[in-house]
């Protein structure tokens, strides 16, 4: 089962693990990602993220797909948040399930590699003077 | 032909807006296209890449553009 969302609404763990529950798999991952309150020596005030939601969308399905290929993991979800977003708040969350331990280890790992690599969102870092759009320039 | 770029990330700001509508030669391929758009829009050349989607797909610089497509600047990508 391959769940993913973008949502401009709080994610949830919880509802990540609900969504995924599977009685036929014993291990299960999450990654979250969270807003830090510091990027490159400066206080972050928030983060602003913005995304292109069809293509993101689509995205999130090939990499989910790529996972089970390559891991054959039984069950996905990843959810990606938009919007304005403060220190300590979730951005991302990836939930892997699968019979055991090891492959759901890998392909979560895979899974925010990929996405960080080809999935059309951006941050906007603020800080307390100025802004910038990460990984814009070189 | 009329065609409609969509920006994203800095690429909206670059353009000043969401889309941006170009007139272009048929035939043209996304190779051709970003120059169109650097020529227009120097301020892409300063980006450490970026790439073109057409359709909701990462597109190959040889690809042809039509006006039907749903075009779309992708800056360096930052999410997670």
């Amino acid at each position: 089962m391959i769940e993913v969302k973008i949502s401009a609404d709080e994610l949830d763990i919880v509802s990540c693990l609900a969504i995924s529950k599977d009685l036929e798999s014993g291990g299960i991952t999450s990654f979250i990602g969270s807003v830090r309150n510091h990027s490159k020596g400066k206080a972050v005030v928030r983060l602003d993220f913005e995304c292109y939601e069809a293509m993101a969308i689509k995205e999130m399905r090939k990499i989910a797909e790529a996972a089970i290929s390559k891991y054959a993991v039984r069950n996905i979800v990843i959810q990606h948040r938009v919007g304005t977003l403060y220190p300590g708040e979730v951005a991302v969350i990836i939930v892997v399930n699968d019979g055991h331990r090891d492959s759901v280890f890998d392909a979560c790992r895979f899974i925010i590699d990929s996405l960080k690599q080809t999935v059309p969102i951006w941050k906007k870092e603020i800080f307390e003077n100025g802004e910038e759009w990460v990984s814009a320039h070189p | 032909m009329k065609i409609t770029v969509l920006g994203f990330g800095i690429a909206k700001d670059i353009f000043g807006s969401s889309e941006i509508h170009l007139e272009v030669n048929e035939g043209l391929n996304v190779s051709d296209l970003r120059s169109v758009l650097e020529e227009e829009y120097p301020q892409l050349n300063k980006l450490k890449s970026y790439m073109l989607a057409i359709d909701e797909e990462y597109a190959e610089d040889s690809q042809i553009i039509n006006s039907g497509n749903e075009i779309a600047v992708i800056p360096p990508v930052s999410g997670g």
